[in-house]
């Protein structure tokens, strides 16, 4: 009996005891459900608020948020303006001032070498590609590539590649689905700016037979940027 | 009674086997050989030193770490201008060819723990993998037109990673040249560190009775060390007491050798030890590497010596001569390292060291397989990661066959199993047509330019 709570009674027989016991644990359980009860009733009543939240400042951002072809066209803007920098303050400087730096497609092998600017171009394209921050994927691409890598390799790429050679000044927009998933896709023509574009292209040792004799302003490819849509 | 005593038994060496089990669990800080039985196979020879160090690369939980490959391997991927890094493979529209074959997870190719299907260059898928990618090559290279795709990464063609000496410009610009060049080009080597005045014997300032060991010091005084002002308290004076209370630290003489003495003047050296078969328990904080745990054939007598800096580079003299070549013969019994004291790279070796020929102009153990190379801030270094260069042994063309042989020579060379095993006692007897193809291929584009030059196409885009 000592070990009992002093709260109970000593008077008390052992089956009030047991009974009174039944009682408090039913009593707990009763509160219990209720508290819970509470809990999960707050917790439905904000899940549901918070959705609708959401739909207010989607809602609200939807006119001002930026559209992937603005997206596409502000990234290529980017991208064109540090090449040019790289093709004329760099490249055309060193050449200019007979510098004994030059560019070289095998700057990598060969002493005293810095990479063409479509090579620069194309190092940057990996860089971003492998940033998942980055959020959407860009490369240079051509219907007559020296480098096989460097064809098209979606339909949606063949239709865009054709489209910037025949529509001079156009660029071409466009959505597409690879492997389950959709992307806004944009291609935007690479032109033979400086002779030594189309004099390399012409005479490089992987062109074929039927590739074509480029001059100044020809759309020699097309930079493609690919952005994953919802 | 008996089922009583059968359950007794059974609850008891269950319990038993438990402990023993997790006694031997694989941790974060433990490596015991009890380990061993979790291995769930047999580890190829490039990871089989540090196979008991399972948190080298998994998880806690046995999953691979993220990374695990990256951190040992990435920086070497990148000098050899991997020709299929990650990141090839990031457009989208090469999500197709990931389904054919997952080629940005390193494990697709070199799955570790399964002896049954990796070949001898840790490669475990089936050896024509390039036809996932590559099946119309025959397309644009008429002369592939038949080959098997087995045949692709054969010595001498192609590699998955590693073309830096394999690339077809490459083949076209080096066609023609003789089998040994005019001159032989070795780098010669920079000082770690040089900014010490010469000391002189009598200047050693290690503990009172040290002027008694005559040899110790003479050795030392004629070292590049003592050229350099490194004196004996630079290295036997180790940390003691101090810095684990918040104190300053306190020094103690040492008899006894640490390689942390070595790395703080052989920083990158040291490093790129850890990197290679000979450090790489070490740097993974396992007891050093032994002879007696090698894959490859061993000398007896040296089969309990432990790897370090001094197994190599004895003191207190430090011969870099001696660690050149006699150094790794003390150990390596194979026939490769057998036949080269019949080859004439041994010939000029000798050569060499009796004075008859310039330096550099003899060929060691360390003249092929510890190149010395210009880092990034173009000092001289010598790589102590003597497999760095090994698997594909393309990789030693530019940095190492380069220095005084002509291409052709070097691709038959390391293309022929009889020759490497005889250590290139003999000319090779088989023939790499890599160069062939790229010559007879960019002469025919060569010519059309000629032509095209003469009459040019009236096409336009």
């Amino acid at each position: 009996m000592s070990m009992l709570p002093s709260r109970w009674r000593q008077d008390e027989s052992y089956d009030e005891k047991v009974e009174k016991m039944k009682l408090n644990a039913v009593r707990k359980q009763l509160w219990a459900t209720i508290v819970c009860g509470i809990i999960l009733g707050m917790y439905v009543g904000c899940a549901k608020t918070e959705p609708a939240a959401e739909t207010m400042a989607s809602a609200a951002s939807a006119p001002t948020g930026i559209s992937p072809k603005s997206f596409a066209d502000a990234v290529h803007a980017v991208m064109m303006a540090d090449r040019t920098v790289y093709a004329t303050h760099v490249v055309t400087n060193l050449k200019k001032q007979s510098a004994p730096v030059s560019p070289s497609e095998y700057w990598e092998s060969e002493e005293h070498k810095i990479p063409l600017p479509a090579q620069m171009f194309r190092m940057g394209a990996e860089i971003v590609n492998k940033n998942a921050e980055a959020g959407f994927n860009y490369g240079l691409k051509s219907k007559w590539p020296l480098n096989p890598q460097n064809k098209a390799a979606s339909e949606m790429e063949v239709k865009g590649l054709d489209y910037v050679a025949e529509h001079k000044g156009e660029n071409f927009y466009g959505e597409e689905e690879i492997e389950g998933k959709k992307y806004f896709m944009a291609v935007y023509a690479d032109k033979a700016v400086a002779e030594a574009c189309w004099d390399c292209h012409n005479n490089h040792e992987n062109r074929g037979d039927d590739y074509p004799e480029f001059k100044k302003d020809d759309v020699m490819g097309g930079v493609i940027v690919r952005v994953p849509m919802p | 009674m008996l089922l009583k005593r059968s359950l007794i038994i059974w609850i008891g060496l269950s319990v038993g086997l438990s402990a023993a089990l997790s006694w031997a669990l694989p941790g974060e800080a433990t490596s015991s050989s009890w380990q061993l039985i979790f291995l769930p196979g047999e580890t190829t020879h490039g990871h089989y030193q540090i196979e008991l160090k399972c948190s080298a690369c998994h998880d806690a939980w046995m999953g691979m770490k993220k990374d695990a490959c990256e951190d040992c391997h990435q920086k070497e991927l990148d000098a050899s201008r991997d020709t299929h890094p990650k990141s090839k493979f990031d457009d989208p529209t090469k999500k197709g060819l990931l389904k054919k074959i997952d080629a940005q997870t390193c494990v697709t190719c070199h799955a570790e723990h399964e002896p049954e299907r990796t070949h001898p260059m840790g490669v475990s898928v089936p050896l024509d993998y390039c036809v996932y990618c590559h099946e119309d090559i025959g397309n644009d290279r008429p002369s592939h037109e038949g080959m098997s795709f087995s045949s692709c990464a054969t010595a001498g063609c192609h590699n998955y990673h590693d073309n830096t000496a394999l690339y077809e410009k490459f083949l076209y610009d080096h066609r023609d040249e003789p089998d040994f060049r005019e001159t032989m080009s070795v780098l010669t080597r920079d000082s770690a560190i040089n900014t010490g005045e010469r000391l002189e014997a009598e200047q050693q300032n290690g503990p009172p009775g040290s002027e008694r060991e005559t040899g110790v010091i003479k050795d030392w005084s004629e070292t590049a060390h003592a050229a350099a002002g490194v004196n004996c308290q630079d290295c036997h004076l180790v940390e003691t007491d101090g810095k684990s209370k918040g104190e300053p630290a306190v020094f103690d003489w040492s008899d006894q050798w640490s390689m942390k003495a070595c790395e703080k003047c052989h920083a990158s050296e040291v490093t790129s030890f850890g990197m290679g078969k000979h450090g790489m328990r070490l740097a993974s904080g396992l007891s050093a590497m032994s002879p007696k745990m090698a894959r490859l054939p061993m000398k007896s007598h040296a089969l309990h010596a432990e790897l370090s800096c001094v197994s190599c580079h004895q003191g207190h003299r430090f011969d870099t001569k001696q660690a050149a070549v006699d150094a790794c013969l003390n150990c390596h019994n194979d026939e490769h390292s057998l036949a080269y004291l019949s080859s004439s790279h041994y010939d000029a070796w000798k050569e060499e060291l009796a004075g008859q020929r310039g330096f550099g102009e003899g060929v060691s153990c360390a003249t092929c397989h510890m190149p010395r190379f210009k880092n990034d801030e173009g000092v001289v270094e010598v790589e102590h990661n003597q497999n760095g260069n090994l698997e594909p042994n393309e990789k030693m063309i530019r940095s190492v066959c380069f220095n005084c042989h002509g291409l052709g020579l070097t691709l038959d060379s390391l293309a022929s199993v009889d020759a490497i095993k005889d250590c290139f006692s003999k000319k090779p007897q088989s023939h790499i047509e890599s160069i062939d193809m790229a010559v007879a291929r960019l002469k025919s584009k060569l010519d059309a330019r000629a032509r095209r030059v003469g009459q040019p196409t009236t096409k336009s885009p």
